[in-house]
């Protein structure tokens, strides 16, 4: 441990205590490193409510076991939404973002008293919008669309919560600043926290389209304006609630860059497409809150074409850069680590066995092929008829924000725990298996999900029997066959689930100290030449061939394009309208 | 590795890998097809959702969905009335909580000026098994040329979520030859 002088900015001088990291060299600001474990502890205690919920939802809908009543399941999936889709991202994304600022950049935080600030913030807002859902009078989704009221503290609670994320990420930028002025890094950001930037640049416009149309609602909820109009909510929200998600893939793509440089020394294959295609998602997202209202009244062809398209799909093709320049940075690095037998030997002899790599790859995978792919074909003008609001919707996003995001999260957190907390992992070989049974059970719930959302399956719905309704009307065999395979996917993914929360919060309070001794190798290495590699690394590797990259690109391609036509096929059988 | 700055200080002048140069062009021309194949559709596709819009009160246009219910009436099912409107003719559907009233009866191959609008909270027209699905706001009167091509019965749910009767809220297309 050593106490530094911090510098003068802004007038306010912190002491802050560094220590530094056995493993990979890193100075890291005690402070920040508190703040990273108590950001993330909240997280996990919150996906474990989010993911309890979230099996009682799937059992629901399995139509064999119908676990839930009516009221209870519509109580439950509002709670599973806001638990998972923001308070579990939002509490690991606030980790993340002071790992890549003070962590990265051997940094001291900005005002780590605004952090605090920020995290009480955010734990009351999260706890009044639980309370507020299990009280029962806030069964609205986590989409509230007007004139569905929910309690007003439903609102409060929401808005409370986005203005704490909103201290962190200016903790965030405020550290950037720091760094720049203290000179703790030469030259450009590393990747890794220039892809944090873009998330946090993000994250300022989408928290001030939430607090845009919270605050009227939360004001409409306690009766103090008289109207809220539903088209006009709806547009805003959805730049709030899709804003979100780009930060998700943002963060979930810098952890996807980190990742593979901590466990096989990649590095990208250049630095200015890597940071470009992060540049186009800051460039093209606020557009996309568009694809939300391909299926609404009063909005012209052209906006929904330029708009859902992120303006010719140039935030999609960003994803898609990254989806070709990960993978590609992995092969070259392995050959350089010397895996050059034919076009795969390098993916197969990579560290697969660590849940951190394999959690990262299969993120990447899961991401692209299963959320990515289904993203582009609802986001279509006219192919949004044939799904919107089918079950093919939450089909999607848990291709992204479950396979892509939260996988990442949990390969990152095999690092965080040894790195962050200082505890060796326990149980290693149930932590090994976790990110495949959790990887293959959402990539089941997602592909069930959006073959019975094909077949007109509804989403957030108690019951497709409609045995109370007045006009019955039959689904086919093969959307009960869909939805039951969804719940025996949906139980797989809630063990790997459940492994992830006991893994961490066991190594947690169990774990054996890393702190204690002089340097211990670990469970889960890191790779060899991590700490030099970090301080000093060569050009880029232009000169690399990829063979086995371009074979799973080609792969991806063709699965694309044929879908993309499967689906044009569909709607020209439908009814005629215009 | 990517968690250390850039080795070269001026990275924007780094050249590109040749395997990143040729995916970048790949995936920018095919986004450049699904933008120009949207709009294509509009041309040579038949099933492109209108823009026709109107802003109404929800009670105005209750009380014309009733007019239209009863100058066209030619039954009742379950309470709610069956119409049969003239082919070509304005259709009128309401949605609220939890109905589309009334049962409509269409005849195939014949076109349709479509009329959607809620009474109250924002539901999701669902025509199934067709699967056409369409958002229903209140306020706004989404008007849609619509053409059956198949007969038969054909039901409506929805597929907004709109409360505890959400699961309870159908309806009933009937095309005829
Ligand atoms: C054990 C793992 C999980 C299972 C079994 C599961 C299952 C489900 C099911 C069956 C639905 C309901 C679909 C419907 O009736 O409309 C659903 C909705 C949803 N899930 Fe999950 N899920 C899991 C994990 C997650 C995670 C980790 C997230 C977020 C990071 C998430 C986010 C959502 C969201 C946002 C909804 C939509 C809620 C709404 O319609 O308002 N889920 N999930
Ligand atoms: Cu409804
Ligand atoms: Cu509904």
């Amino acid at each position: 441990m050593s106490t530094i002088d911090a510098g003068q900015i802004g007038g306010y001088v912190r002491n802050a205590i560094f220590r530094s990291c056995r493993y990979t060299g890193l100075k890291i600001d005690t402070q920040a490193q508190l703040l990273i474990k108590v950001n993330a502890v909240a997280a996990v205690i919150f996906l474990l409510i989010g993911g309890l919920m979230g099996l009682g939802v799937a059992l629901t809908r399995w139509p064999a076991v119908h676990l839930l009543p009516a009221d209870w399941f519509y109580l439950i999936l509002t709670g599973h939404g806001l638990n998972l889709l923001i308070f579990w991202i939002i509490f690991f994304e606030m980790a993340v973002l002071y790992f890549a600022s003070a962590v990265l950049l051997n940094c001291r935080m900005a005002t780590p008293r605004i952090a605090w600030l920020g995290f009480v913030l955010m734990v009351v807002g999260a706890v009044m919008a639980n309370y507020a859902v299990l009280r029962g009078d806030s069964s609205v989704m986590f989409t509230a669309y007007p004139p569905m009221m929910a309690a007003s503290w439903f609102y409060l609670a929401l808005i409370l919560f986005v203005v704490g994320a909103l201290c962190g990420v200016c903790v965030f930028f405020g550290t950037l600043v720091i760094a720049k002025a203290e000179k703790t890094y030469e030259g450009s950001l590393p990747l890794v926290t220039f892809g944090a930037l873009t998330a946090a640049i993000i994250a300022v416009f989408t928290i001030a389209s939430g607090a845009i149309i919270l605050i009227p609602t939360y004001l409409w909820s306690v009766g103090l304006i008289a109207n809220i109009d539903p088209l006009m909510y709806k547009t805003i929200f959805w730049a709030f609630g899709h804003g979100t998600q780009q930060i998700n893939i943002a963060v979930q793509v810098s952890i996807w860059y980190l990742i593979a440089a901590l466990l096989v020394g990649a590095k990208p294959l250049s630095e200015k497409v890597s940071r470009t295609a992060f540049l186009m998602y800051i460039l093209f997202l606020q557009l996309a809150a568009a694809h939300h209202l391909l299926a609404d009244p009063g909005l012209s062809e052209e906006w929904k074409i330029v708009n859902t398209s992120y303006l010719m799909y140039l935030a999609v093709m960003g994803s898609m850069i990254h989806g070709m320049t990960v993978p590609g940075a992995i092969e070259a690095a392995q050959r350089r680590n010397g895996f050059t037998k034919g076009l795969f030997g390098w993916l197969r002899k990579a560290p697969w066995g660590n849940p951190a790599f394999s959690g990262m790859f299969l993120s990447l995978v899961l991401f692209g092929f299963i959320g990515g792919i289904s993203g582009v074909i609802l986001g279509t003008e006219q192919l949004n008829v044939l799904m919107h609001n089918t079950m093919y919707v939450p089909g999607h996003f848990h291709g992204t924000v479950v396979a892509g995001t939260t996988l990442a999260f949990m390969a990152l957190t095999y690092l965080v725990l040894p790195l962050i907390f200082e505890r060796e992992i326990i149980w290693p070989k149930l932590a090994k298996w976790q990110p495949y049974l959790f990887g293959i059970g959402v990539a089941g719930i997602s592909i069930s999900m959006m073959g019975a959302g094909t077949l007109g399956v509804p989403r957030r719905y108690w019951d497709i029997t409609l045995t109370d309704a007045a006009f019955a009307f039959e689904f086919p065999a093969a959307a009960y066959l869909m939805m039951g395979l969804n719940g025996i996917f949906a139980l797989m993914a809630a063990l790997g689930g459940g492994i992830y929360i006991a893994v961490t919060v066991g190594t947690i309070l169990a774990g054996k100290r890393l702190d204690t001794k002089e340097t211990q190798p670990l469970i889960f290495p890191l790779h060899s030449a991590g700490p030099e590699a970090a301080a000093n690394y060569g050009t880029s590797d232009e000169a690399v061939k990829l063979p086995g990259t371009i074979i799973l690109v080609s792969v991806f391609f063709i699965t694309f394009v044929l879908y993309y036509f499967v689906n044009w096929k569909y709607l020209s059988d439908l009814w005629l309208f215009s | 590795m990517s968690i250390a700055p850039p080795e070269q200080r001026i990275w924007w002048r780094e050249p590109i890998h040749k395997v990143e140069l040729g995916w970048i062009v790949i995936v920018f021309f095919w986004g450049l097809f699904m933008f120009f194949f949207m709009i294509a559709w509009h041309f040579i596709g038949n099933q492109n959702l209108s823009t026709e819009t109107y802003r109404i009160q929800p009670s105005a246009y209750v009380a014309k969905v009733e007019a239209f219910a009863e100058k066209y009436q030619v039954g009742e099912e379950n309470g709610v009335p069956i119409v049969r409107p003239p082919a070509g003719e304005d259709v009128y559907l309401l949605a609220r909580k939890w109905e589309w009233w009334p049962i409509l009866e269409l005849k195939k191959g014949q076109s349709y000026r479509f009329h959607l609008s809620s009474a109250d909270w924002v539901h999701g027209f669902s025509l199934q098994p067709t699967n056409i699905n369409i958002s229903v706001h209140p306020g706004y009167e989404h008007v849609i040329n619509l053409t059956p091509t198949e007969s038969g019965e054909f039901g409506i749910i929805c597929n907004e979520y709109c409360g505890i009767g959400h699961h309870l809220m159908t309806g009933r297309i009937r095309v005829i030859d």
